[in-house]
């Protein structure tokens, strides 16, 4: 398990692995967002925290069809299944690889977009915490979602279709949280119904993409 | 008759849909034109709402359905992936497209009427988004039957989108509904003391109950005959695509 994981990361970080392209993409939204609605910075510091959310989300969106789909086509995802190691590991180590990837990076430079969006200083801490509560449930999530759709040529934007909606739960607590926070409200409900969806997806969604998987592979 | 499980048989689900298909169609057409025409010209006007308030007649009936037909769909999803019954997976294929006319209907009727009720064509209430969401559902699950080619695959990975869906969708209304404060009506067709006649103060009078379920009776034949026909279409094709693979191969 641990050297599939080395072995994803390697790839991920040497060239042409897209590392950084999605928090490239986070600054680009983050960055196009007042020219969309204006520089004024009350309206700005308003949709802050949902701005930084939705960026983050349609980061890690983009990346998810990596998680799978190249594996799949030089026949690495044939190996891995016929080894000893269970599916379930094999899906939960992508998710996981994919999360340092692109969720941490996501989370660090999530504070320094949210200078350029005015985010009031108390809501740093809870953005950062929301998204870090989040960001693994994305993965999570999304990792289903391409092995829903590995067996697919140019699944990208089915990919999408599929995940969004079930992004939504997720989004509306973690946006929820890091707003309760810039605002200085009480953060407790929304925080632990996020933790509770992330701590969920990572205990049962595993047991899916792997079924799923092993459909697509049949 | 023996058990339910012989209709999971093609041959014998394709002759029983050839019996009953009509006479479900023909009850559905009654049951809706009755429904409809007695709700649109032999009620009255409610008092505030005036004549808007027959909109109920569509979509009252179009929402239950849409909410329904999904969860029919993750029961024939389950027993397809538990008893491997091909026609219980097609039926959840066949299913859907209507379900996502349903939820159109649903979202349209209500918009409808919530132009000249609430001064609005949308709003972000729990019940709208839900069903906002639910659309997506379905636009997911049917973009993933056809997109794959093998048609096992494609059963089993529904099937699975369908359950996975089912759990998210339920999570999504609840955050829908922690996200935002309801402007839509709480359930008042059938809470209790609605239908016993026990006035609640918050209940479909007498009056537009029984036409309403007339249309519901209407709408749950139509998608029966619907689901019955498109079901044995699906059959139809399957079997076409055995036939012409067998003639190449030969």
């Amino acid at each position: 398990m641990k050297a599939l994981l080395f072995r994803d990361l390697k790839l991920a970080f040497r060239a042409g692995g897209g590392f950084g392209l999605g928090i490239a993409f986070f600054l680009i939204v983050v960055i196009l967002v007042p020219f969309s609605v204006g520089p004024e910075s009350g309206l700005l510091t308003k949709i802050a925290p949902g701005v930084l959310w939705l960026g983050a989300l349609l980061a890690c969106l983009l990346s998810l069809d990596r998680i799978l789909a190249l594996d799949w086509e030089d026949g690495t995802l044939d190996l891995v299944a016929t080894s000893p190691l269970p599916l379930e590991g094999v899906v939960s180590v992508k998710a996981l690889a994919h999360w340092i990837t692109t969720g941490v990076p996501l989370v660090v430079a999530a504070p320094v977009f949210g200078v350029l969006l005015n985010l009031p200083p108390q809501g740093f801490v809870w953005l950062v915490a929301s998204l870090a509560l989040g960001t693994p449930a994305l993965s999570v999530i999304g990792t289903f979602g391409a092995a829903l759709t590995v067996g697919i040529k140019r699944g990208g934007l089915l990919l999408s279709l599929l995940i969004l909606p079930l992004y939504v739960p997720t989004l509306i607590f973690g946006a929820e949280l890091a707003r309760r926070g810039a605002e200085g409200q009480d953060v407790s409900t929304p925080l632990l119904m996020l933790a509770g969806i992330t701590f969920g997806v990572i205990a049962l969604l595993p047991f899916a993409s792997a079924l799923v998987l092993r459909m697509n592979l049949r | 008759m023996g058990s339910i499980w012989e209709y999971a048989n093609p041959v014998k689900f394709s002759q029983t849909v050839s019996r009953f298909l009509m006479p479900v169609a023909v009850l559905a057409a009654i049951a809706t034109i009755v429904g409809l025409v007695w709700g649109f010209f032999f009620t009255p006007d409610d008092y505030r709402q005036g004549a808007t308030v027959k909109i109920i007649y569509l979509h009252v009936p179009s929402a239950l359905m849409a909410i329904n037909i999904w969860f029919m769909m993750l029961v024939t999803s389950l027993i397809w992936l538990v008893r491997r019954h091909h026609v219980s997976a097609l039926a959840a294929k066949a299913a859907a497209p209507v379900g996502v006319v349903m939820t159109l209907i649903a979202l349209w009727t209500g918009a409808v009427w919530g132009q000249p009720m609430w001064g609005t064509w949308w709003a972000w209430d729990p019940r709208l988004t839900s069903f906002l969401i639910l659309f997506l559902f379905y636009l997911g699950y049917i973009a993933l039957w056809e997109a794959i080619d093998n048609p096992d695959t494609a059963a089993d990975l529904t099937a699975v989108l369908c359950i996975v869906g089912s759990v998210f969708a339920m999570l999504s209304r609840y955050a829908v509904n922690f996200w935002n404060q309801g402007l839509h009506q709480g359930a008042s067709i059938m809470r209790a003391g609605a239908v016993t006649g026990a006035d609640t103060e918050e209940k479909v009078s007498n009056v537009f109950f029984y036409p309403l379920m007339m249309c519901i009776i209407g709408f749950v034949l139509f998608f029966v005959a619907l689901v019955l026909l498109r079901t044995r279409t699906e059959i139809h094709k399957r079997r076409t695509r055995a036939l012409l693979a067998r003639e190449r191969l030969a």
